[in-house]
């Protein structure tokens, strides 16, 4: 992140899309002092001032992602958008949850049905460790059929297990190997020391930073080019510990697998308890999808969108319009 | 005036996010259904049995669990009763005059009386069966080890598949079949079940002989069986996908 910075009001980019000047490296130990106060987004937007009135360029382009995050991140989109849709298919074949090797109908920590109620309606019930909740229209009965998770929510959209198997069988595959090659070049690029690391800084300031995420305040100017210390976290969360651990827990529902490594079995409480543990981390990733995308929203969504896309990231100084 | 900007910002990021999700949905919906798309997906299919078969042992063992595992409720899914005129009268004889055959590439083609499958050396096993849906049940299975017989009937270097033909059909009169590669028929957990939990099989599963394919999913095991025929290749049977449900768009290999 953060390698390279050029002001954008001379003469911007060639047609090549390479920065004609680099004016700046921006590491994450920049001095305090040099760095700007947070301002509210929506305060800034108030103040126009014209640029150039700043010692620092008001507006500035940072080449924030690299090819190939750029290029995982996207791949990552499409599988996990495919993934957790047709997982949800999947799970509609059998929509209960249980813990141990075995499934005892009776006993799930979890299920979604249909039930008929006395006037003969039908209503979808969704109960977790034994407490029933009415999830009619959504979970267990939605659009006049009976199905845990409603058409809109899975892929294909009709009830049709084979289907869903090959869509997610084949994405898996994807996934894994995106997130394998992505984990090898972020490990040897040092982009996981260097940007995804919190520093001994980021962990002091943990507090205010909890603080600012509640009251949805954003960094901006220099610090918006890094990642804060909540982001990180968040990232190496997804990184090192969900991504392995829905891999790892798909790979235990499989027999054969099971008979090369007997041990996935114990780590994950069974073949049932690997599948529960399976459809958590989908709902943490839904989760951490939710919440990622609510972020890029308040932080500039075009703005990040296009350093997504890319790689530049437009950084605005205090006194800079906002739009972008 | 901001605020309005604002709300219409929101609006817009709304309806995008909104109008992207269903256009990605009836996208794939249109795939599934085209004619080109599924045999890509297909193509997967290949690479987990090559990754699989690489990383398994040949002889690993599915675990085998204790009596106090055992589901107290096994259930039966697919066809629970052939529901034939024939099934019935076997049904009604006790099964008495049921045989397996063991045909096609082989050097001596055989057929054994249930009694005379009792009478060779059986395997129990306590395993998991793990079912397409996403549900396991734990079961107590004795029977014959496939091998053993394959070892008798002595299979032609030809033969590459072992075709599992079965006494039930569906609804519509298609009849189930299934079929392994004749590797997997001597690995040891590959037994053709007589008992269920110290029982015979009952109807719902598979009454009186079924297979076990321990390291592969539910619908591999096919119940009511009658004869096993020794094949080259898959074609010509059934659609040509190797079992009633590889039809219908399952994998065939199903270990996972």
């Amino acid at each position: 992140m953060a390698t390279r910075i050029e002001p954008a009001s001379q003469g911007g980019q060639n047609q090549e899309g390479e920065p004609v000047q680099e004016t700046t490296i921006l590491s994450p130990q920049l001095p305090e002092s040099a760095q700007t106060d947070p301002v509210n987004v929506s305060a800034s937007q108030d103040e126009v001032s014209p640029p150039g009135t700043n010692s620092i360029p008001a507006v500035e382009k940072v080449y924030r992602h690299t090819c190939w995050v750029r290029i995982g991140h996207w791949l990552n989109v499409v599988c996990l958008f495919i993934l957790i849709m047709s997982g949800l298919q999947i799970f509609n074949a059998h929509p209960a949850l249980y813990w141990g090797d075995r499934s005892d109908r009776d006993r799930p920590l979890f299920s979604i049905r249909a039930v008929k109620t006395e006037d003969g309606a039908v209503k979808g019930v969704t109960t977790i460790m034994g407490h029933p909740f009415d999830t009619t229209g959504v979970l267990g009965y939605s659009d006049h059929s009976v199905r845990a998770f409603p058409a809109w929510a899975t892929i294909p959209s009709a009830k049709w297990l084979a289907m869903g198997r090959q869509w997610h069988l084949f994405f898996a595959w994807f996934f894994v190997i995106n997130g394998l090659l992505y984990a090898a070049y972020a490990m040897l690029s040092r982009h996981v020391t260097k940007d995804l690391v919190p520093t001994g800084q980021d962990l002091k300031g943990i507090g205010q930073s909890i603080r600012d995420h509640l009251q949805l305040k954003y960094p901006t100017g220099a610090e918006a080019t890094r990642y804060n210390v909540l982001q990180k976290f968040a990232y190496l969360g997804v990184l090192f510990v969900l991504a392995p651990v829905i891999v790892l827990t798909g790979l235990t529902m499989s027999p054969t697998i099971d008979t090369a490594f007997p041990w996935l079995l114990t780590m994950f409480g069974g073949r049932q308890g690997a599948r529960t543990i399976h459809f958590i981390a989908c709902f943490s990733f839904v989760g951490f999808i939710v919440i990622h995308v609510f972020q890029i929203m308040l932080t500039g969504f075009f703005n990040n969108i296009r350093s997504m896309v890319t790689g530049w990231f437009v950084v605005k100084h205090e006194g800079a319009s906002h739009e972008t | 005036m901001k605020h309005e900007r604002a709300m219409l910002r929101r609006q817009f990021l709304k309806g995008t996010l909104g109008a992207a999700s269903l256009v990605a949905l009836t996208g794939c919906d249109n795939l599934t259904q085209s004619s080109w798309f599924p045999s890509i997906l297909n193509k997967t299919e290949q690479l987990t049995e090559r990754v699989q078969r690489a990383l398994t042992p040949t002889n690993a063992l599915a675990k085998e669990y204790r009596d106090a595992d055992i589901s107290k409720v096994f259930p039966a899914n697919g066809n629970t009763d052939p529901g034939t005129e024939d099934y019935a009268g076997h049904l009604a004889k006790n099964f008495s005059e049921w045989a397996v055959e063991i045909g096609g590439l082989v050097q001596a083609p055989m057929s054994w009386s249930l009694a005379a499958l009792k009478e060779l050396p059986s395997r129990a096993q306590i395993t998991r069966h793990d079912c397409v849906e996403g549900w396991s049940a734990i079961g107590k299975w004795t029977g014959v080890p496939l091998g053993d017989l394959m070892r008798q009937v002595q299979p032609l270097p030809n033969a590459k598949f072992a075709v599992f033909h079965c006494a039930d059909v569906d609804d519509e009169g298609v009849a189930y079949y299934e079929s392994m590669a004749l590797a997997d028929c001597y690995h040891p957990q590959t037994i053709l079940a007589y008992e269920l939990n110290g029982y015979p099989l009952d109807v719902p599963h598979g009454a009186p002989l079924r297979l076990r394919f321990e390291r592969q999913l539910g619908y591999k095991h096919a119940k009511y069986v009658r004869m096993i025929e020794l094949v080259e290749t898959l074609a010509g049977i059934g659609d040509g996908r190797g079992g009633y449900w590889e039809d219908q768009g399952y994998e065939w290999y199903a270990g996972i």
